[in-house]
């Protein structure tokens, strides 16, 4: 039987991970230790509560009293972490101004531009490489139950150091940044986040936002699961026709999508021979020609139809592998109690498919809150096509507010966090560990 | 009763493949329509649809030389007269996507690779709490980062520099590439890691004589969708690198064509072709890691 301790201790078993805090809070109110270490970095958010907490509990809540094991203990308590913070932050810092000052030579130079281009990809990559072999050395040279304890964070460490500095500290800065005014000086409350939600070119994005959400996750996900059930049933090499073309969009850049659609999509007056395919349509029907581009919602739709042009085959390609694994005998035994093949489809495929149609379409709705290339360079938010991603960028770099493009940034970020959640959830569920 | 089965099922055949070959017709036409459009004379671009060019064909590789070589290009206009246009240099920028690129795909899946083995294989304290982390991370706007990073490279001096590029992309695409390489890396057998522990080899050793070429196929799938990412990128090359000419990227190169030369359709869809080559070859020759790569990541929630 598992015995409950009386007080609370800072926990000194392996589970621990920096001062013990966590660890022995969960153990005391017998929670999930993963739990308690999220809310006080969740805390941390709020003005750097949480880590203030920890610091104080660490000083003033003893240690458990230690169990005596045999043999070579790992060493524990704050000197390797110490070391362990100096490996995974200060060697890329250290690593960084060499290669920083490296650059700024070149930069310097008056070489020929292909002869610098190769010299700077040398020094990158070969300086990346190099940092984790001299970290790596300098590790070994340690008494060996030392080097066991510090070698991960040789590996792990600077790729926890530069998302440390590239997306976690980004969203605590953001976060700050929004309560404040356009140099970040002046704390203005809640004013931005009033901006946000009332602001009439925010209002359009959202309610693009939506139609993106809705429409672009929507038809991608349909048009792949469709052509992924239809090619199946194809002669092998027709369907590897059918899918490469599908799936070829998914090459191209959003800059080079826009100059294709924006030839279909050309306008020319009435009377003249238009060159755009869809107006030429359009006016083959005897219909008048229509500036697609600059008409709302029209235009919106139709950007939406560019990104399901490129995002189908992605969907597809996912939705087409877990289709192969449908058993056989499933589908064989469907046939035998006389289904038609649409009912197949729906009662019997998609089910069995369910979780990674789930999967693609979060993937695909996650690339629709964020969508920002294809409106930029169709129209750049002009004739009432504004999204989130247009609005936040005209804000950074033509208003140069930073309050309210941080106060978007954040907006989108809640509006991801279900996702994240739900990520989270799935990851906890695989039992990886 | 046999027959009309029989009957029945070439009907549901004939409408699978009607219906694949309509959409692939749809999907193809825009590409289509742009290709055709890149060999076609100035003017016949303005005039007519690129359709029209089958029944009078009438091609010129000119766009070609005045859009990437920057060569000058005498055109005769709806009047007559000869003008003579100055082309655009694409090759520095071709260059510049290439030194960004590299860099870019190389350093996050080097670090990556480490990280993913330290994960996968490595006991440390924190070891699941780290790699909760890193897969919260993943669905982080790229947005968020914008500000607050272009503030720490003015501070730093860094604004414009390719260092800048390859960190930024370097942070953006490191926890997809943590991910599906810890996915590929811990199903490999454990047993090989202990029999080469026992005959004395360090973790360095194993990871970079074993774990490494082991995990080739897990890294070509990963330098395919980075590759794409970062080639196609256009949003983080303008925040971070700016848009001077001496830094410009293909995509945005091809950008400003598009609004400076919004009418020249011959210019700009050749432009966008010569965009496009690279990463289109890369698809097509690597298309089956790509596919791969595609599929590992599916695997996460």
């Amino acid at each position: 039987m598992e015995t409950k301790p009386r007080t609370f201790r800072r926990s000194v078993d392996d589970d621990r991970v920096i001062g013990g805090v966590c660890d022995g809070l969960a153990e005391h109110y017998q929670l999930d230790p993963g739990r308690v270490r999220w809310a006080f970095l969740i805390l941390s958010l709020f003005f750097g509560l949480g880590i203030a907490a920890y610091i104080s509990l660490w000083l003033v809540v003893p240690e458990q009293e230690q169990v005596e094991e045999e043999g070579e203990r790992r060493p524990t308590g704050l000197v390797p972490w110490i070391v362990r913070v100096l490996f995974s932050v200060a060697v890329p810092i250290i690593f960084f101004i060499v290669m920083r000052a490296g650059f700024i030579w070149l930069r310097g130079g008056e070489a020929h531009q292909l002869l610098i281009a190769v010299v700077a990809i040398i020094w990158g990559v070969g300086g990346t490489a190099l940092l984790f072999v001299i970290a790596n050395a300098v590790v070994e040279q340690l008494p060996s139950q030392w080097t066991a304890a510090i070698q991960p964070f040789v590996f792990v460490g600077p790729g926890l150091a530069i998302l440390g500095w590239y997306l976690f500290m980004p969203v605590v800065r953001s976060l700050w940044a929004s309560f404040f005014d356009a140099p970040t000086k002046q704390f203005v409350g809640l004013e931005n986040y009033v901006f946000v939600f009332t602001d009439r070119t925010m209002l359009e994005a959202f309610r693009n936002n939506v139609l993106w959400l809705v429409i672009g996750t929507g038809l991608a996900v349909i048009f792949g699961l469709i052509i992924a059930v239809l090619a199946d049933r194809t002669h092998p090499v027709f369907e590897v026709i059918t899918k490469s073309l599908i799936f070829l969009p998914m090459a191209i850049s959003f800059v080079g999508a826009g100059v294709i659609w924006r030839l279909v999509y050309a306008f020319k007056p009435a009377g003249q021979p238009q060159i755009g395919l869809l107006n030429a349509v359009v006016t083959a029907f005897g219909a008048d020609p229509i500036g697609w581009i600059s008409e709302a919602p029209i235009n919106t739709i139709l950007f939406i139809i560019v990104f399901i042009w490129m995002q189908a085959g992605y969907a597809m390609v996912i939705l087409s592998a877990a289709l192969k694994g449908v058993p056989q005998e499933l589908l064989e035994a469907g046939r035998i109690d006389g289904a038609t093949e649409v009912q197949i489809f729906l009662n019997i495929m998609v089910p069995y498919i369910q979780g990674t149609i789930i999967t693609v379409s979060t993937s695909i709705l996650l690339l629709t809150l964020k969508v920002f290339d294809i409106v930029w360079t169709m129209t750049g938010g002009q004739y009432g096509s504004h999204v989130i991603g247009t609005v936040f960028f005209r804000q950074m770099f033509t208003f140069v507010h930073n309050g309210r493009a941080s106060a978007i940034a954040m907006v989108l970020l809640i509006l991801v966090i279900p996702v994240m959640w739900y990520n989270l959830k799935q990851f906890q569920e695989q039992e990886a560990f | 009763m046999g027959g009309s089965a029989k009957q029945q099922k070439l009907i549901g055949s004939v409408l699978v493949y009607g219906v694949l070959i309509i959409l692939c017709v749809i999907w193809t036409l825009p590409t289509l329509g742009t290709l055709v459009t890149s060999f076609r004379h100035r003017d016949d671009t303005k005039r007519t649809g690129w359709w029209t060019a089958f029944s009078d064909p009438n091609f010129t590789m000119s766009n070609y030389q005045q859009a990437v070589a920057g060569k000058e290009v005498e055109i005769v206009d709806s009047s007559g007269n000869r003008v003579t246009v100055a082309g655009k240099d694409m090759s520095q920028a071709f260059i510049n996507s290439l030194t960004v690129t590299i860099p870019s795909v190389v350093i996050p899946l080097l670090i990556a690779a480490f990280a993913a083995y330290g994960f996968a294989w490595l006991n440390f304290p924190g070891r699941k709490f780290f790699f909760t982390f890193v897969v919260a991370l993943m669905v982080v706007p790229l947005q968020i980062a914008l500000v607050p990073i272009l503030r720490d490279y003015k501070t730093l001096d860094l604004n414009g520099t390719w260092l800048a590029i390859w960190l930024a992309h370097t942070g953006f695409g490191l926890t997809l590439s943590i991910y599906l390489l810890f996915n590929y890396i811990s199903t490999l057998p454990r047993d090989i890691l202990e029999s080469a522990f026992m005959d004395g080899a360090s973790q360095f050793t194993i990871f970079t004589r074993l774990i490494l070429p082991l995990s080739i196929p897990a890294i070509a799938s990963l330098t395919i969708l980075q590759f794409l990412w970062v080639w196609n990128d256009f949003l983080v090359a303008t925040v971070f690198l700016g848009t001077k000419n001496e830094v410009m990227v293909l995509t945005q190169y091809l950008q400003g064509l598009v609004g400076e030369r919004a009418s020249d359709w011959h210019l700009l869809t050749a432009g966008a072709f010569v965009t496009m080559i690279v990463p289109l070859i890369v698809f097509f020759a690597l298309q089956r890691f790509f596919v791969r790569g595609m599929l590992a990541g599916s695997v996460k929630g």
